[in-house]
C-alpha cells in the first residue's frame, strides 16, 4: 500500500518484531503491548471489522473508554491522531497511522443476546464477539463486569441526519494497516468478528494478522 | 434530667441541638413521606409517590426500584444534566449498553419511546415520555482529569464534582464499584452528529424538560447532576434536578410501545421472559396497594 500513512507503516514495521501473529476468521486474541511499542493491524482480505479492547495492564480497572476517546476528539470517527482513553481520560494508544480513514466506536461488539432483537432468535446460537472477549478476557483474570463499548477497527457507522445509524459496506480493501503506538502497558483483547448477519465483515469472515514492533 | 441545655459540650445538649434542626426546607433535599410532595405529576394520585428528591447541581443520588416502578426526572431551571446508569437490582452484571441500546433501534438520538438495553437483550427502561429532546448517548459523563483541566477541581466533595467521581460513589453504596460503571447517558443537554461525524454540543432545550422513565425489570438507578462534558462553559454551570418515582406496571403487548418496532418487541419478549423467570410476573399482578 503507497501513499503517506503506508510509509509511516512500513517504517514502523521496520522495528525490532516482537509478535507478528495471523488471528483465524472467528477467533479471539489478546496480549500486552508494551508502552512505546507499536500495534499493527493488516485486514488481510478486506472488510474484516476487528473488535478491539484495551485496558491498563497495571489495573484493569481503568480500560478503554469510548465517551472519554469521543469526547477528547470531538468526533465519533477514529482515525490518525486518535488517542484512544482510559475511563480516567488517560491516553491508552494513539492511531499514528491510518490506511482507510474512519473507524467505528459507537457500535460495540456483536452478542448472542443484541443477535436476538436485531437479527431475531434464530441467530443465537451463531457465534459472537462478547463470547471471544469473555473467552479471552478470562486468560487475564478479566470477566462480564469488565467489558464495556468497544472499537471497531474497519467497520463503518455513520450517523444520518435524522440520527439513523447503522453498520453499512465497509470502506476498507486487502491488506489495509492501521498503527497504534501503546502510551502506557496496555493489555488488548481482539474479536476477530464472527457476524455473519450485516455487512460489517463482509457477511464472510476472514482472517487478520497483528504485529507488534519496537521501534 | 435536663431536657434543655444551651450547651453542646454535654451529650444532652448535642441531642437537643441536632434535633432542633429537624424540619428545615431547602431547595434540594428529598421529601418523605413522598406522597407529601405537593406536586404530584398529572394523572397520578399523591398515594402512589414513592419517592420525591431534588437533587442539587453537583450531586447525585441513586435508586433501586421494582419492575413497573416510574421515575420521572425533571431539569428545573434549564441547566441540569442527569447522566445515568441502570444495573438489573441483584444481578447488576447485567447493565446499560448504551452501544446496543443506540445500535439495535438504528438511531442516535434519546426520545420518547426510546429502548435503554441491557448487554443480554433486555430492556432495562423504556422512556415513555420526554419533553426535552435533548439528550446524548456517546459522551458518557465528566471525569476527575476532565474537571480538573476544565473547572480546576473534579473531586467529589469539591466545588465541580466530576459525573465518574459522583457514579462511583452512588455504585459503592449499591455494593458496586469501577468495573460496574459501564458507559453512562445523559439527559437535557443535547449532542448532535454532524455529516463528518463531528459532535456538536446542542445545550438545553429549556426549562422543565422531563424525562419519564419505566422500569421493566428491577432496577438499580445511579443518577449524577453535573455539566456535560462538552458544555463549553468555562463555569461549573449546572441546576438541581428533580427525581420523582410512582408505583406503575411494566409495558405489556397492549401497549403500543410492546410492538412500535421488531427489535423492541423481541427485546420486550425476552425482558417478559425473564420477569417471569424470576417469579415477577404475579407479584405485579397481585399487588395492593
Amino acid at each position: 500500500m503507497s501513499g503517506p500513512a503506508g510509509l509511516v507503516i512500513d517504517r514502523l514495521l521496520a522495528g525490532d518484531v516482537a509478535l507478528d501473529e495471523v488471528v483465524p476468521a472467528r477467533a479471539a486474541w489478546s496480549s500486552v503491548v508494551p508502552a512505546g511499542s507499536i500495534l499493527t493491524v493488516v485486514d488481510l482480505e478486506g472488510n474484516q471489522a476487528v473488535d478491539f479492547l484495551a485496558y491498563n495492564a497495571h489495573d484493569t480497572s481503568e480500560r478503554y473508554s469510548a465517551p472519554d476517546t469521543m469526547v477528547r476528539q470531538g468526533n465519533i470517527f477514529l482515525s490518525t491522531g486518535s488517542v484512544l482513553c482510559t475511563n480516567e481520560s488517560r491516553p491508552l494508544l494513539t492511531v499514528v497511522a491510518d490506511e482507510v480513514g474512519r473507524h467505528d466506536t459507537i457500535g460495540g461488539a456483536c452478542s448472542k443476546e443484541s443477535n436476538s432483537l436485531r437479527y431475531g432468535h434464530h441467530t443465537v446460537h451463531q457465534h459472537a464477539c462478547v463470547d471471544n472477549f469473555l473467552a479471552e478476557g478470562a486468560q487475564w483474570g478479566l470477566g462480564k463486569r469488565d467489558l464495556v463499548s468497544n472499537v471497531n477497527w474497519y467497520m463503518n457507522v455513520p450517523v444520518e441526519a435524522d440520527g439513523t445509524l447503522g453498520i453499512v459496506d465497509g470502506l476498507s480493501a486487502p491488506g489495509r494497516r492501521l498503527s497504534l503506538r501503546a502510551e502506557m502497558d496496555t493489555l488488548v483483547l481482539v474479536s476477530n468478528c464472527p457476524q455473519v448477519n450485516n455487512p460489517c465483515n463482509g457477511f464472510d469472515p476472514t482472517p487478520v494478522r497483528l504485529v507488534v514492533t519496537r521501534p | 434530667m435536663s431536657t434543655h441545655s444551651s450547651t453542646t459540650a454535654s451529650t444532652y445538649g448535642a441531642r437537643d441541638h441536632a434535633r432542633s434542626q429537624a424540619g428545615q426546607v431547602v431547595t434540594v433535599m428529598p421529601v418523605l413521606p413522598a406522597s407529601s410532595w405537593p406536586t404530584p405529576p398529572e394523572g397520578v394520585d399523591a398515594r402512589d409517590l414513592l419517592w420525591a428528591e431534588t437533587v442539587a447541581g453537583g450531586s447525585y443520588t441513586h435508586l433501586r426500584v421494582g419492575r413497573g416502578t416510574t421515575v420521572r426526572l425533571r431539569d428545573l431551571d434549564g441547566a441540569a444534566c442527569a447522566h445515568l446508569v441502570l444495573l438489573q437490582a441483584g444481578s447488576p452484571w447485567e447493565r446499560l449498553n448504551v452501544a446496543d441500546t443506540t445500535k439495535v433501534a438504528w438511531q442516535a438520538y434519546l426520545g420518547t419511546g426510546s429502548l435503554l438495553l441491557s448487554d443480554q437483550g433486555r430492556v432495562l427502561a423504556s422512556v415513555v415520555e420526554d419533553s426535552s429532546g435533548a439528550h446524548d448517548a456517546f459522551c458518557g459523563t465528566s471525569t476527575l482529569a476532565g474537571n480538573v483541566a476544565k473547572y480546576g477541581d473534579g473531586s467529589p466533595q469539591g466545588a465541580s464534582p466530576a459525573g465518574r467521581e459522583l457514579l462511583l460513589l452512588a455504585a459503592a453504596k449499591q455494593g458496586l464499584s469501577a468495573r460496574d460503571l459501564p458507559p453512562s447517558l445523559s439527559f437535557f443537554q443535547g449532542v448532535r452528529v454532524d455529516g463528518d461525524g463531528a459532535l456538536v454540543f446542542t445545550g438545553s432545550a429549556g426549562v422543565d424538560g422531563c424525562v419519564t422513565l419505566r422500569a421493566e425489570l428491577p432496577l438499580v438507578l445511579l443518577v449524577a447532576n453535573v455539566p456535560h462534558p462538552l458544555d463549553p462553559s468555562p463555569s461549573y454551570r449546572t441546576a438541581p434536578l428533580e427525581v420523582l418515582a410512582w408505583r406503575g406496571e411494566p409495558t405489556g403487548p397492549d401497549d403500543a410501545l410492546w410492538s412500535a418496532t421488531p427489535e423492541g418487541e423481541r427485546a420486550f419478549l425476552n425482558t417478559a421472559a425473564q420477569a417471569a423467570l424470576l417469579g415477577l410476573e404475579a407479584r405485579t399482578s397481585e399487588r395492593t396497594r
